[in-house]
């Protein structure tokens, strides 16, 4: 009996090791409060993006920029005595450049401003504060114009900042773009999903795939480079950097993208959608076309929202075949999408300047409308996978 | 499919059959003529001009001296970004990963968050990643930092265009691309491994060290030579953080700016004094930029098939 | 009887058995609900020491999801709460200082499907020895040696310790499992279907393993093999869309079952 009851005490000494208070793990618990910690950042990250590009174009949606080429003019005197702040927004310098002008050099500044405002204030234009929404958005009968127009002209005296015309040629260049690498992206993914024999699939795709692997740095050097004047000789347009060029180049960019994603929708579709067309005497293409294309349907429109959000976005070709903002329908005209705006301009544009500034906020635009094509996207796409997964 | 159960009005509903299957095919083709057109193109005219000469030398003669200029410098500034992208970007991509596979309940709202964040960040402009390093890394983080480390001297050492910077927007632009495809290969894990290590009593930390990390290898470098093939070619994200249109020398440090080759192709293409003369020059530039990331795409292919055939001999 | 609900076993059985061997796990009325769907409902059962119980019933009764409880696998499921006690040797597993790593190298567990790790033989069982402390290679080449021998694996696989465990067959496999399951010396082996992806030799060898384990370790075997657990089990539990409708010595289960729901069971009329 004693035997007994020492063996189960042995037993319970065995197992009493299962109670925490003898293992601590400090390691494991870091280890899962920083994994967690650091996958927030991809959170923060896009927190991030919207805060710091909305945040150097705040003053232009508050209002509170002024770009008017005649500003209020102060003598000397009364400019002295302006805080620092104050005196170095009214100088329109950097901080750097503030605090590098000794007393002496503020002072000429000042005078030399005094001067330059005084010269140009005849013109109606000059007082004007362009950055406001009014002249951003609607059209304006400048000086020297008989209409109301809307112009996009960064440089120059008056500053002429209407967006209305860079998004003209956004949308422009990425129709184009879409009307051509639609039907050509849609037609292959139809084809390769479904109708090519698996051996031709298996180098098809990656083949197709390999497009979105040249840099857009490349397929904006072959439009400007070989096609701009391939293209004019062919159609005799006038421009030969135009909407449609860009359109054309951007297609190219599009092209693999809306391809991958609707060649993945169509693929989801279950084979027993295709097998049951086949065993009730369709063929392969009617079967496609009625019963597996209608099925995932949103997924092909998701691919189009997606390849409509690429061409906005997409900024190395259309820098390279734009030249002019020109408010225009025309496809054969000049277009500047506001991405080009962007890349070319922000170099030159003075540090924290209205230019600048309304580079971001255009900047900021296109972060809002791209996050918004997202959205619409994957709520099409996981709505399309549960429609699927369910009838599974 | 015999000719007898066909229903009668089977010859012309086929027609069409055939000519959509030929149009859907003709599109297919199309892509691919086209694909072969641009790479024939800039191979056929970039092929002459191409050379090792080429490949080490700089710009000391002139950017856009024809005979005896090359892209050496900018190479390396790809390189150098290139890599230091990857080496920011691959511990953040794997670490998020895990949490979302290994760590997390499924379907929590901190995934549905980060997944939103990955498919938002996935689809962000490049040029806004430009705008974004220009805002926030250097004008915020950068200046802070020289206010900090020297207050006294107005000289910018961070608060202004560099590798750092331009490396590390990059990397947050190919943040997605890595967490998909360690996330796919994390995923693809047989769930029993997990649970015989964590049956023989192994904590988590270990089964996720020891068991599940080496099996996903092969995921996370398929996922970094797809961020760096991503990366390779883009210039809008380094326009204003960090690409130079000429330095002096190779960029050695962090806070160095640089050339860079797929900058220099634009530079090449619209900056040009004589555009005719200086084509072979662009040509030859734009064939290093396509066989750089070609080579990064093959090498992909060829990572991935050969640690999958490790695998399986394992099996 | 036949469509009156089914009722829990009479717990003056347990107590009885349990006088041959001292008891080690006592489940007492445990509930295990997935989100709302109670999987298993109000089960009460007293497993013995050194000696193999079986837990049958047809798929989907909840004997793997109770096996599972024992080690608290079910842990890793999202959802998954459990109401009720579980106690071994005395101690209350889902007691809120209880370490699931220190229990889990006491209470070891075979899959269902073989799941050796991508590693070689040898480091298919170093794992877990390497993870609680064991670093002497005299030592652990011991450990290793001895564990296959006592998984009967041994002698097939003495030549190719350094090969992939992958390499092997699929009862090699499982073994290796056993193998690696009772290189760091449990007290109780859970086996959860451990044969039933492996053809008859292999089956039979598992099974004969099985008998050999029983002098050193508590097994619980769960399978929805009648054959298997009449061959192997002591003692067989019977479970039935999450009751637990008889528990009993295996062979009056067998032959003369107190449920008319036993009966139809082993005699094959559902399941």
């Amino acid at each position: 009996m004693s035997h007994k009851v020492q063996e189960n005490a042995e037993k319970a000494n065995r197992w009493i090791g299962i109670r925490r208070g003898q293992t601590r793990r400090p390691l494991e618990w870091l280890a899962e409060k920083g994994i967690l910690v650091v996958s927030f950042s991809t959170i923060l990250m896009v927190l991030l993006i919207f805060i710091f590009v909305t945040k150097e174009a705040l003053p232009i949606f508050f209002g509170t920029m002024n770009s008017a080429a005649n500003q209020t003019i102060l003598s000397v005197e009364e400019a002295t005595k302006l805080k620092p702040e104050a005196l170095r927004e009214y100088l329109n310098l950097t901080q750097k450049e503030f605090a590098d002008a000794d007393a002496e050099t503020r002072a000429l500044l000042i005078e030399v401003r005094a001067e330059a405002a005084k010269d140009q204030s005849k013109d109606k234009d000059a007082k004007v504060n362009t950055t406001e929404w009014r002249y951003l958005l609607k059209a304006h009968q400048w000086t020297g114009y008989d209409k109301p127009e809307y112009i996009w002209q960064p440089v120059g005296d008056i500053h002429k900042y209407n967006i209305i015309p860079l998004l003209l040629g956004s949308l422009k260049v990425s129709l184009v773009a879409l009307a051509f690498a639609l039907p050509i992206a849609l037609g292959a993914a139809l084809y390769v999903s479904q109708l090519a024999r698996p051996s031709t699939k298996e180098w098809l795709k990656p083949a197709i795939e390999l497009l979105s692997g040249i840099p857009s740095v490349v397929l904006g050097f072959f439009a400007l480079i070989v096609l701009a004047s391939a293209l004019q000789n062919i159609f005799g347009y006038q421009t030969r950097l135009n909407a449609f060029l860009a359109g054309l180049s951007l297609g190219l960019a599009v092209i693999p993208l809306v391809f991958s994603i609707a060649e993945d929708a169509l693929t989801t579709v279950p084979a027993s959608y295709m097998q049951a067309a086949l065993a009730l005497g369709s063929s392969k293409w009617q079967a496609a076309w009625h019963i597996i294309l209608p099925a995932a349907l949103p997924g092909v429109f998701a691919a189009a929202v997606l390849g409509f959000g690429r061409a906005l976005g997409e900024t190395m070709i259309v820098l390279m075949t734009s030249s002019a903002s020109i408010m225009s329908f025309s496809l054969f005209d000049s277009a500047r999408p506001i991405t080009a705006a962007i890349a070319a301009e922000l170099a030159e544009a003075v540090f924290g300047g209205h230019h600048y500034r309304i580079l971001f906020m255009l900047g900021a635009l296109l972060f809002s409308l791209t996050f918004v094509l997202n959205l619409l996207a994957d709520l099409v796409i996981s709505k399309l996978r549960n429609r699927l997964e369910g009838k599974k | 499919m015999s000719k007898v159960n066909k229903p009668f009005n089977s010859k012309s509903v086929d027609r069409w059959s055939v000519f959509f299957t030929g149009l859907s095919g003709a599109c297919t083709y199309l892509i691919i003529a086209i694909l072969f057109l641009i790479v024939g193109n800039i191979v056929w005219n970039g092929a002459p001009h191409f050379s090792l000469r080429f490949l080490t030398t700089g710009v000391d003669a002139g950017m856009f001296n024809v005979s005896q200029s090359g892209v050496f410098p900018m190479v390396v500034g790809t390189a150098a970004r290139v890599f230091l992208m990857t080496i920011f970007v691959i511990p953040v991509g794997v670490i998020t990963a895990l949490y979302m596979t290994e760590y997390s309940k499924r379907n929590s709202v901190i995934i549905r968050l980060i997944r939103g964040a990955v498919n938002n960040l996935a689809g962000v402009p490049s040029i806004v990643f430009g705008l974004f390093g220009l805002g926030f890394f250097i004008n915020f983080l950068g200046q802070n930092m020289d206010a900090l480390m020297n207050p006294a001297s107005a000289q910018a050492v961070w608060g202004k265009p560099s590798l750092l910077w331009a490396s590390m927007t990059l990397a947050v632009m190919t943040l997605p691309v890595v967490i998909v495809a360690t996330e796919e290969s994390l995923k693809s894990i047989p769930p029993g491994l997990r649970e015989a290590s964590l049956a023989l009593g192994a904590t988590k930390l270990q089964t996720v060290v020891k068991i599940v990390l080496p099996q996903a290898l092969p995921g996370i470098l398929t996922g970094a030579i797809l961020a760096i093939s991503r990366a390779a070619g883009e210039v809008a994200p380094i326009l204003f953080t960090g690409a130079a249109f000429s330095v002096q020398g190779l960029a050695t440090g962090l806070t160095d700016q640089f050339m860079d080759l797929a900058y220099h192709v634009f530079i090449l293409s619209t900056q040009s004094p004589n555009i005719e003369q200086t084509r072979p020059l662009l040509y030859a530039t734009v064939m290093a930029l396509l066989l750089l990331t070609f080579v990064v795409n093959i090498a992909a292919v060829i990572v991935r098939s050969r640690i999958r055939r490790r695998m399986r001999s394992f099996r | 009887m036949g469509e009156a609900p089914v009722t829990r076993a009479p717990q003056v059985k347990t107590t009885e058995l349990a006088a041959e061997t001292p008891a080690i796990v006592e489940i007492t009325d445990l509930s295990l609900f997935y989100g709302a769907t109670k999987a298993l409902k109000n089960i009460s059962v007293t497993i013995s020491e050194k000696i193999v119980t079986a837990f049958i019933g047809p798929s989907g009764c909840g004997k793997s999801t109770l096996l599972r409880c024992l080690n608290r696998m079910n842990d890793l499921i999202d959802n998954v709460r459990i109401e009720g006690k579980c106690h071994i040797a005395g101690q209350d597993i889902y007691g809120h200082d209880i370490d699931t790593i220190e229990l889990r190298k006491r209470v070891g567990m075979v899959f269902q499907r073989s799941n050796p790790f991508p590693k070689s033989i040898h480091e298919n069982i170093a794992y877990a020895l390497r993870l609680h402390g064991t670093n002497s290679k005299s030592e652990m080449d011991e450990i290793v040696e001895r564990s296959l021998r006592q998984a009967a694996l041994w002698d097939e696989v003495k030549d190719r310790l350094h090969t992939s465990g992958l390499g092997l067959s699929g009862g090699q496999q499982q073994r290796l499992c056993i193998a690696r399951a009772i290189a760091i010396q449990p007290e109780i082996l859970l086996m959860d279907e451990p044969a039933s992806a492996l053809d008859p030799i292999a089956t039979a060898k598992i099974e004969e393993l099985i008998l050999e384990l029983k002098k050193d370790y508590t097994i619980v075997i769960v399978t929805h093999n009648m054959q298997q657990a009449a061959r192997v089990s002591d003692y067989t539990a019977f479970f039935y869309m999450g009751q637990l409708v008889e528990f009993d010595r295996t062979l009056k289960i067998f032959t003369n079952p107190s449920q008319r729901q036993t009966e139809d069971y082993v005699t094959g009329r559902f399941g």
